[in-house]
């Protein structure tokens, strides 16, 4: 286990940030934190990534105590905070050659690392312009490359996209990517469902300080309930006469009726339809997204 | 010490590239040394050679002012999120605060030099050996190290940039308070003794002293002040940093 937490509790005057966290992350897997503003998971990678002291309980990464080896914890760490961490007046070369000289990469071997990661992150062309001219894209791919001199083993990633245009996501998500298949373990915060699907093998829900699901995408999609389906209808009096016939709730010319999402399900029930002569204009199977998983869960709008 | 050199790099290359900053640590002074000298020298009798006399005030102020912008970067930093970058490396983030002063030192040092070579072009004449210069300089160093570890420690506590930059507000009007103008001796007498015992005043009348060829009457009291401060300032500096680990 790359992290292990146990009972982590953070309080800011009366306000329990974080009560009682467990977690634990294996090597090489990527993890999402998923929880909506406030649900503690600045405050967790603030304190695994040694910033913030806990106030109960204890964590360790790779073995080493967050609080009594906070060096060691820094070698095997890096951070990608929320708000890009780059130097607005030094270019994009100049910020590399500084974390790999911080590092302590020779000079010329800083050099080296610092094309590598500006050909990687295909930011040569802007190599030499101060930040300050960079958009949002930009300046997170300039980030995460700076978090990436030193080859991490575990890299936190506090909200990789917020704000970030759809095109500059995906960059960033290809580049999740990558790293994952290099072997680095992932530990990322996010208030974005398609991301935490799309790049985690697991999803931890957060909400005020308590995990309250814990499990793959699949597992929590199931665990609010199966599938539904939604049929639709030419009226609302066509809708009417199918809700007596095959239950389920109606709203509008449509009814929903949950389902196990078997095509035998299906079957059965546009069977009972037909024969009654009503005929759906549309049928669609819905799986739970996150999203309901997410509604549930914290009783937020998501 | 690549570390702490590699941020000193920083902290250097990002004042050079301020332009404001520039121009206020340089022009600033200049401009308030020459509407000393041409437009209320004349009126100054108090004294025999105006320009001679208000220099070394002037250097005072200048340094007091531009040793303060250290809780500006500081507090720039803070603020940005770079700091945590630092401090959840395996480096001692406290560097980021020696690259900070050091900047402080070498701007100050142009400044000072800018403000020296248009005080000699107004008519600074001052008849100081090199071992007096050597001195006079070698207070200012003290007093801008001091007070560049001070406000970097003001930097560190304030919520931002505005009001880290109070404090250069504060270290322009202190002089004002003292000999650096117009002799204490003109002043009504409860404000006399505020002028005569706040710590500027020693370190002006010890520059002056020295670069004017004249005793230093108030012997140790201005490095006293000077290093004493530094003695407090570091450590504190240090410690509020380290401080902003445990919230």
């Amino acid at each position: 286990m790359i992290v292990e937490t146990a009972g982590l509790t953070k309080r800011y005057g009366e306000n329990t940030v974080l009560s009682g966290l467990d977690l634990k992350v294996a090597e090489g897997s990527v993890l999402a934190l998923l929880g909506p503003n406030g649900a503690g998971k600045t405050t967790t990678i603030r304190i695994l990534s040694t910033l913030t002291r806990p106030d109960e309980g204890s964590a360790r990464i790779a073995g080493f105590d967050v609080v009594r080896s906070p060096a060691a914890v820094r070698g095997v760490i890096s951070l990608t905070g929320q708000y890009a961490a780059v130097d607005e007046e030094q270019t994009g070369r100049e910020n590399l050659l500084m974390i790999a000289r911080l590092r302590r990469f020779r000079r010329s071997a800083a050099r080296v690392r610092t094309s590598e990661l500006l050909e990687r992150f295909q930011l040569p062309d802007v190599a030499d312009r101060r930040v300050r001219t960079y958009s949002g894209g930009l300046r997170r791919r300039l980030d995460l490359a700076m978090s990436l001199v030193a080859r991490p083993r575990l890299l936190f990633l506090d909200e990789p996209t917020t704000g970030l245009d759809p095109v500059s996501r995906t960059t960033m998500w290809d580049a999740v990517g990558d790293l994952v298949r290099e072997g680095v373990t992932i530990f990322l915060t996010t208030q974005y469902l398609e991301e935490a699907d799309r790049l985690a093998d697991r999803i931890v829900v957060l909400d005020n300080g308590n995990v309250v699901a814990d499990g793959t995408a699949d597992a929590l999609k199931n665990s609010v309930g199966g599938a539904r389906l939604d049929l639709t209808f030419p009226s609302c009096e066509d809708a009417a006469r199918a809700h007596v016939l095959v239950g389920g709730v109606t709203d509008g010319p449509t009814v929903s009726v949950p389902s196990d999402g078997s095509a035998t399900h299906l079957h059965r029930v546009l069977d009972d339809l037909l024969t009654a002569g009503v005929r759906p204009d549309r049928v669609s199977t819905h799986r739970p997204t996150l999203d309901d998983v997410f509604t549930t869960l914290t009783g937020a709008a998501a | 010490m690549t570390v702490t050199l590699t941020l000193v790099g920083r902290s250097v290359r990002l004042s050079r590239r301020n332009l404001d900053l520039v121009i206020m640590s340089i022009v600033l002074p200049v401009m308030m040394m020459a509407l000393f000298v041409y437009v209320f020298g004349g009126a100054v009798t108090a004294v025999e050679s105006y320009v001679n006399y208000v220099v070394p005030g002037i250097l005072v102020l200048c340094t007091g002012y531009g040793a303060s912008s250290t809780a500006m970067a500081v507090a720039d930093d803070m603020g940005r999120g770079v700091v945590d970058r630092f401090r959840s490396m395996p480096i001692s983030a406290f560097a980021v605060l020696t690259g900070h002063v050091t900047a402080s030192v070498a701007r100050n040092a142009v400044a000072t030099s800018a403000v020296v070579f248009a005080a000699l072009l107004m008519g600074f004449r001052p008849p100081a050996s090199p071992v007096a210069w050597v001195l006079a300089m070698g207070l200012l160093l003290i007093y801008v190290l001091a007070l560049s570890w001070l406000t970097a420690g003001f930097g560190v506590v304030a919520r931002s940039v505005e009001s880290a930059s109070m404090f250069g507000f504060f270290m322009l009007f202190l002089p004002y308070l003292s000999s650096a103008f117009v002799p204490v001796s003109t002043m009504p007498p409860w404000l006399r003794v505020v002028s005569e015992h706040q710590p500027v005043t020693p370190v002006i009348e010890t520059v002056r002293a020295l670069l004017t060829g004249s005793p230093v009457t108030s012997g140790w009291l201005a490095p006293a002040w000077s290093g004493g401060l530094l003695v407090v300032a570091f450590p504190l500096a240090v410690w509020l940093f380290r401080r902003i680990s445990q919230r």
